[in-house]
């Protein structure tokens, strides 16, 4: 299976709705009026990208081709180009689909931290395994902290993954502080000579604010004990999620810095369209995408990968 | 809740609203109603048949030749509204001399577990007896987590080893434990699977026909966007679902998933879940969240919430006091303690009418937040003396030095919260004979003394000495001219 065909399959329901759709739209010889337009505005709001991109981009081709004659072509160009250059940004992130740990940034000396945090059941736990995974196929050393002292059995979710994986966790009972997990983790990464240590956080709300805070304090904990960690700072982002997604983004960043973004749950019908504003509003870069509950589900995210996936060679 | 579409809501009802009512205004502020609901992650399809019906109806002659047509447009929205997310019924019918068998499904993290906990120390309050099964054998610890959870409610979990185990045998087997036990209600917690997903959907449908659970809901994550309505849909169609419970809602998602769900499927939501402590689930009400949208404040929640968690006794004692004219520092401070069971200040004021603004410009300013200022105050109080609390009067500089030092407040502070008090025990007085109903429509007249600019219509208020009583002031300075004279005509006959 090649790298993107996976990528592609789950976003083929996207596909197969904007390619039907567009394609009875821009039937070449076909005007394209404000009815087809706003067929064309629904099909872009079901992704999920957002009314004010999806507007911007219908008017965009409304001030191009409104009116006249189209070929579908012409549409494709507009759309696809438009979009790439939303997600590529200005050059600040890597994706090089070779080297699978191209988007993560590396310490200049001793192990490289990666925080990773999110709303309440987006698969942070999961994918962190997915990512441990990832890490030791490419020969790193990887320690996991269980810094979820708060959900129920989070800590044994972990240890399981840790078990499966055979790389090494540091826990601590449930209730204790987090960040003491996490600057143990860091202790013992640094010990042991590890490259990589991933830091769990309890699922949590952005709206609460006392959480937020805690999280804070992770983020600035860590960095007490490695100057210049967490070199990473992933959100984890549910595919379903809605409009919602700007905040989680907006609230996360100022607790955590976050760095990038990792796009679970793509193997549903969802979109994940709201990256597209994200990146748009706050420049945060999607970095991987998750695509199910196995171990293996995961890649390294591909802007041209995901918009050609979305909208088809069509 | 739903403060954000209720604030985009209120700036395009408000655009639309000013001046003369027209079909094309009409048609105009739909449009940003139309938008705003989008936004707020409601179904493309559902919005726009909701702004074409509202359109229609306000763009009738009846609401252009209605006396008022802001407020006919603005019930027509609500109304809609209402329509939209209603009607529902959440009550959980059990099973008379019989096992009653609810079964939770949905994606994977929309809050299945949590959930389950939640229904059954629900459930167990109301009385009943019920039992959780882990049929969740595909993610790791989810089992652990449930066993947490039960022991966290006192409710016994069923629980099988997942190597040698299926789904179908956990639940069958949950089911004769049950009976065994003596349990009246079985809660079958489920593996979160992708409705595109057949082998699992078909696991689902297999232990749906083997325990013909009598009621199936699904858990559906608040904050879902457009996909919200086709996952619902694909569960809807195979298993029929009772009903849905919408979870957290706690965020400041604005829950469009709400408003489409139950358009599309027909399915009613039932609970909505508040937060991850398993006391935070509340039934649904169409109406409550309706006010809400259209930012008119949720009345009877709060009054619902004062009711189950205020002293009845402690309260009635603080009104005789008050209406005897005795309340002192020490009640206030007891009624401060009441208030606080209730929540935070600022979740209190979203629930007020109208204060719903009020609440997110407090958010805005860091210096502004009531709870915080209720701390000082507690403070303060707690560093005067049982005799200064009774006889707030006896303070003076002296002492007021002290009980600012004793709290790490400013002498001012303490000024001004003695001066607020004497305030505030008027009003008391006036409002302890009201009725709680009354008392919240006395809370609605206070919003409109809020409203900024509302102040300056009123008169100057004199900070020492209080509102200013004419005649007593203008009879005081006659008798004064008067003893002067006298003083005078007695000097020089000396």
């Amino acid at each position: 299976m090649g790298l993107f065909d996976k990528l592609k399959a789950a976003v083929q329901k996207t596909r197969d709705i904007l390619r039907t759709d567009v394609r009875d739209l821009f039937k070449s010889g076909v005007i394209l009026d404000e009815v087809k337009l706003e067929e064309f505005h629904r099909g872009l709001i079901h992704t999920d990208m957002g009314v004010v991109a999806a507007t911007a981009l219908v008017d965009e081709i409304r001030a191009k081709c409104g009116g006249r004659t189209v070929q579908p072509s012409e549409i494709w160009d507009t759309v696809r180009a438009k979009l790439k250059e939303i997600l590529k940004g200005k050059g600040d992130a890597v994706w090089d689909a070779n080297r699978p740990l191209s988007p993560l940034k590396q310490a200049e000396s001793g192990p490289t931290v990666i925080l990773v945090c999110g709303v309440n059941g987006v698969g942070k736990t999961t994918s962190i395994a997915k990512l441990a995974n990832f890490l030791q196929k490419n020969g790193k050393k990887v320690v996991l902290a269980a810094g979820d002292t708060f959900r129920a059995a989070a800590v044994e979710q972990l240890t399981m993954w840790a078990q499966r994986l055979g790389c090494e966790i540091v826990t601590k009972a449930s209730g204790s502080d987090p960040a003491a997990v996490a600057f143990e983790g860091c202790d013992k990464a640094a010990q042991l000579g590890a490259d990589y240590v991933i830091i769990d956080t309890a699922g949590r709300l952005q709206t609460a604010t006392n959480l937020m805070q805690e999280l804070g304090k992770v983020h600035r904990v860590i960095g007490k004990r490695l100057p210049g960690a967490p070199h990473e700072s992933l959100l984890v982002l549910d595919a379903t999620t809605g409009q919602n997604g700007v905040n989680q983004a907006t609230k996360f960043s100022e607790a955590a810095g976050c760095t990038g973004i990792i796009l679970a749950k793509l193997d549903g019908t969802a979109k994940g369209g709201v990256v597209i504003a994200i990146r748009q509003l706050m420049g945060i870069p999607v970095k991987y995408v998750g695509l199910g509950e196995g171990i293996d589900d995961m890649q390294v995210f591909s802007p041209d990968g995901f918009v050609d996936a979305l909208f088809g060679d069509a | 809740m739903l403060e954000g579409l209720t604030k985009s809501l209120t700036e395009s009802l408000g655009s639309l609203f000013r001046g003369k009512l027209t079909e094309s205004n009409i048609r105009e502020g739909m449009q940003k109603v139309r938008q705003s609901l989008l936004e707020a992650d409601v179904n493309y399809d559902v919005a726009r048949d909701f702004c074409a019906k509202v359109t229609e109806e306000a763009v009738g002659e009846r609401v252009i030749k209605s006396l008022n047509p802001t407020e006919q447009i603005i019930s027509i929205v609500f109304q809609e509204l209402i329509n939209l997310m209603g009607p529902v019924d959440h009550s959980i019918e059990m099973r008379r001399g019989e096992l009653t068998v609810l079964m939770m499904c949905g994606l994977q993290g929309s809050g299945k577990t949590t959930t389950c906990g939640k229904l059954a120390r629900m459930l167990k309050e109301q009385g009943a007896k019920p039992m959780l099964v882990a049929a969740d054998l595909q993610r790791p610890a989810a089992i652990e987590q449930l066993r947490v959870i039960g022991e966290q409610v006192g409710v016994p979990v069923y629980s099988e080893d997942p190597a040698n185990s299926s789904p179908v045998k956990v639940c069958q087997n949950g089911r004769k434990a049950a009976e065994k036990q003596g349990c009246n209600i079985l809660i079958l917690d489920t593996a979160g699977r992708l409705h595109v997903d057949d082998a699992l959907m078909k696991e689902l449908i297999e232990i749906d026909n083997k325990l013909m659970p009598h009621q199936a809901f699904l858990v559906c994550d608040a904050m879902t966007g457009q996909d919200a309505v086709k996952s619902a849909k694909a569960f809807n169609d195979a298993l029929e679902l009772d009903g849905v419970i919408l979870t957290k809602l706690d965020g400041d998602t604005r829950g469009g998933a709400a408003l489409s769900v139950k358009a599309v499927t027909g399915v009613p939501i039932k609970f909505i879940g508040l937060g991850e402590q398993l006391d935070k689930i509340q039934p649904f009400h169409p109406d409550r969240m309706a006010q809400r949208i259209l930012g008119q404040g949720d009345v009877a929640t709060l009054l619902e919430m004062a009711q189950d968690k205020l002293d009845a006794q402690e309260i009635e004692r603080q009104q005789e006091r008050m209406l005897q004219g005795k309340f002192s520092l020490d009640d206030f401070l007891a009624s401060m303690q009441q208030m606080k069971k209730l929540g935070s200040m600022k979740s209190l004021l979203k629930m007020i009418p109208g204060m719903g603004q009020v609440a997110a410009a407090l958010d805005q300013f860091d210096g502004m937040d009531p709870d915080k200022d209720l701390k000082r105050v507690e403070a303060m109080i707690r560093s005067m003396t049982l005799d200064e609390r009774r006889n707030p009067d006896k303070i003076d500089r002296s002492r007021r030095n002290r009980i600012a030092s004793g709290s790490g407040t400013d002498p001012v502070e303490v000024n001004e919260l003695l001066k607020q008090f004497k305030t505030m025990a008027g009003m008391m007085k006036q409002m302890a004979g009201l009725s709680m109903v009354d008392k919240m429509r006395a809370m609605g007249d206070l919003q409109s003394m809020m409203r900024p600019g509302a102040a300056m219509g009123m008169e100057k208020q004199r900070s020492v000495r209080g509102p200013v009583k004419r005649d007593e002031i203008r009879d005081q300075k006659k008798k004064e001219r008067k003893q002067a004279k006298d003083a005078r005509k007695r000097n020089k006959k000396r």
